[in-house]
């Protein structure tokens, strides 16, 4: 039983980590048809920038990791809005060039991160409660993920307000549904894809920092292993679908966590043949529009 | 100008030049040639041919990348598995059964186009970017399943050329000009195979498919069929330059297989000029030379005097590239093949006027 309890909340805390990098894809292909290559280094980028601030903070107290992730949704939401300003606006409505250009943006980010900070994992401090475990029902869960839980539900609440009940909300939920037609009404949509982006950035920027102590270290390759799954997370709950991306993350963390504890260690493999699954049987992905 | 454009049309004279390009690239082994600059010494030196037949490697997979993304338009982001089939098949073939070298080819072959039907008619059941994530996903799984069974693969380590059965003529060091040899008809029959196929009917069709799959089964054409066929052709040639880069390189480790490997043949045939396929080879040429040179640049003392903002950046060769690459998908759709016809038919612009409506329609 305590196993299963631990399994239980320790996938949940890595769905957490894997909604908050796919909400922000997730609305970015919604809202404009990018797939954000680029994503994984907006996390890395605001885990280090986490790190330094928290390092020059002193790292264990509770104001330093609060400091790291504003400063890794502020990086992570800056770095994001000028990439779509500065690159993926020139090449509006061609969507491999788009996905080209995250790409290459990608390969320099995490070069350039290389030469920065090394190629060796950096190990951090938090908090001491964050390494302490706490009993559940007999078993012994790192704190961590209930910080994990607690800020990715909190982040999910956010974006879900932002989109109900703000003018932008409301533009990008339209847009998501229909753009031309925004667009014919006379509302810029461009600016809220810079929007959304920034909105996607700083998820990936709070997901950099947490992820970096969830797993206990950063390094340039952060994002780049977390990007994997969280583009599976979005295709299986259908591509722009927030909810979708949402209840993903937590299905394939926590069935992750299983067939690595009680299949040999098979998790990954499990993921992708999920993932085959359900683009054979509903190709759509979970919650996906019909295209 | 409209002589050499009139000259240019014939057949004949294409095909004369490009004859002339593969005889003087076989002479090069036997000529003293050295280029500055380019190339880390005389062409003759194993060290120099190494670098050449691993460019010839990397052009015979970017064009094999071209059939799929040039040709029939699907943006697979799981190349790099095929390659990986090669390489590494071919290495688990010589090391655990006792067969010789082309018999061990021709079987990691069948495994190949097995492995690329079965996984190909999954992944086509979807198009567009899905069909992007689920290659990308089912090479990630090839990525763990290569990494976790180092009794089989040798995990992290990478698996080594068991040499018992290769021919003595591939295997020492002084042999590198046999495998350039190789290398280079390789990519000769690989050209020509990808050429065949883009003028043959199937071929025909898979570009339409590229312009508009609609239309094509309007048109009562089968897409399915068409696209599984060219996943098939391009999988396969990527597992032939495969198992040439496990005989150039005594050996192959995980990074074949990883999601770089594949944004990086990506990045090749953009940078050459996507659909061309000369854009391929010249593409894999230049990138790997240029990987080459970019890494001995890194390391030497002029970049290390820099101050930290200039040294950083130079001193990763990725860096760099992947800064070319944005620059060349932002302001050269056509790539380097693309820069140069443009350069060519501006200068042209002094010929006729029925030449160049020939060019604009």
């Amino acid at each position: 039983m305590s196993t299963v309890v631990l399994l239980l909340i320790t996938g949940l805390g890595l769905g957490a980590l894997y909604f908050l990098v796919a909400s922000g894809l997730s609305l970015i292909y919604g809202l404009m048809g990018v797939l954000n290559f680029a994503h994984g280094s907006f996390l890395t980028l605001a885990a280090f920038l986490g790190w330094e601030t928290a390092r020059a903070l002193g790292a264990d107290s509770w104001g330093a990791l609060a400091a790291a992730l504003l400063v890794g949704a502020a990086a992570g939401a800056l770095v994001a809005a000028g990439t779509e300003l500065l690159l993926i606006r020139r090449l509006y409505e061609r969507h491999i060039e788009q996905v080209l250009v995250t790409v290459g943006l990608a390969l320099a980010s995490v070069a350039l991160f290389d030469g920065i900070w090394g190629t060796d994992p950096q190990f951090i401090r938090g908090p001491a409660w964050l390494a302490e475990t706490t009993e559940i029902l007999g078993a012994r869960i790192p704190n961590n993920r209930f910080l994990l839980i607690a800020i990715a539900i909190l982040v999910l609440l956010l974006i879900v307000l932002f989109l109900r009940f703000t003018r932008y909300g409301l533009i990008i939920r339209a847009g998501v549904e229909n753009r031309s037609m925004v667009t014919a009404l006379g509302i810029d949509v461009r600016r809220a894809f810079t929007v959304v982006f920034a909105i996607g950035g700083a998820a990936a920027g709070i997901g950099g920092v947490l992820a970096s102590h969830y797993f206990g270290y950063v390094s340039p390759q952060l994002g780049g292993s977390l990007l994997i799954f969280a583009f599976i997370v979005t295709v299986i709950g259908g591509l722009g679908s927030l909810p979708g991306a949402a209840v993903a993350s937590v299905v394939v963390a926590v069935l992750q966590q299983f067939a690595n504890f009680y299949l040999g260690g098979t998790g990954d493999l499990v993921v992708v043949l999920l993932l085959a699954v359900v683009l054979l049987v509903r190709p759509r992905g979970l919650f996906g529009r019909a295209a | 100008m409209t002589a050499i454009r009139r000259l240019w049309a014939k057949p004949a004279v294409r095909w004369g030049l490009a004859g002339a390009l593969v005889v003087f690239a076989a002479a090069l082994p036997l000529l003293d040639l050295v280029v500055p600059g380019v190339l880390p010494g005389p062409t003759y030196t194993p060290g120099t041919l190494q670098i050449l037949a691993l460019s010839l490697i990397f052009a015979a997979l970017a064009l094999s990348y071209h059939v799929l993304f040039g040709v029939s338009g699907m943006l697979s982001f799981g190349h790099a598995l095929y390659f990986a089939v090669g390489a590494y098949g071919l290495g688990i073939v010589l090391e655990r059964t006792g067969l010789d070298l082309l018999p061990a080819v021709g079987l990691t072959l069948a495994g190949a186009i097995l492995v690329a039907g079965v996984l190909g008619a999954i992944s086509l059941r979807v198009s567009g970017i899905s069909f992007a994530m689920v290659t990308l996903a089912f090479a990630q799984a090839g990525s763990v399943l290569i990494r976790r069974n180092p009794g089989v693969t040798g995990g992290e380590e990478g698996l080594g050329l068991a040499t018992a059965n290769v021919p003595d003529w591939l295997v020492g060091v002084a042999d590198t000009r046999n495998l350039y040899w190789l290398a280079l008809g390789v990519i000769v029959v690989v050209f020509l195979v990808v050429r065949w196929f883009e003028r043959s009917r199937a071929g025909h069709v898979a570009a339409a498919v590229r312009e508009n799959e609609l239309r094509v089964r309007v048109l009562g054409l089968p897409p399915l069929r068409v696209k599984l066929l060219a996943f098939v052709i391009g999988s396969t040639l990527a597992a032939v330059a495969g198992m040439l880069f496990l005989l150039l390189q005594s050996g192959v480790t995980p990074r074949a297989v990883s999601a770089d490997f594949t944004l990086t043949i990506l990045v090749i045939v953009v940078l050459g000029g996507v659909g061309s396929r000369w854009g391929a080879v010249v593409g894999g040429i230049i990138y790997t030379i240029l990987d080459q040179r970019l890494t001995a640049l890194a390391g030497s003392e002029w970049v290390d005097a820099l101050p930290a903002v200039l040294r950083i950046p130079l001193s990763e060769p990725l860096f760099i590239l992947g800064t070319l690459f944005i620059l060349v998908v932002l302001f050269l759709p056509g790539g380097i093949v693309g820069l140069a016809g443009r350069v060519g038919r501006r200068r042209a612009t002094t010929g006729d006027a029925r030449d160049r409506l020939e060019e604009t329609t």
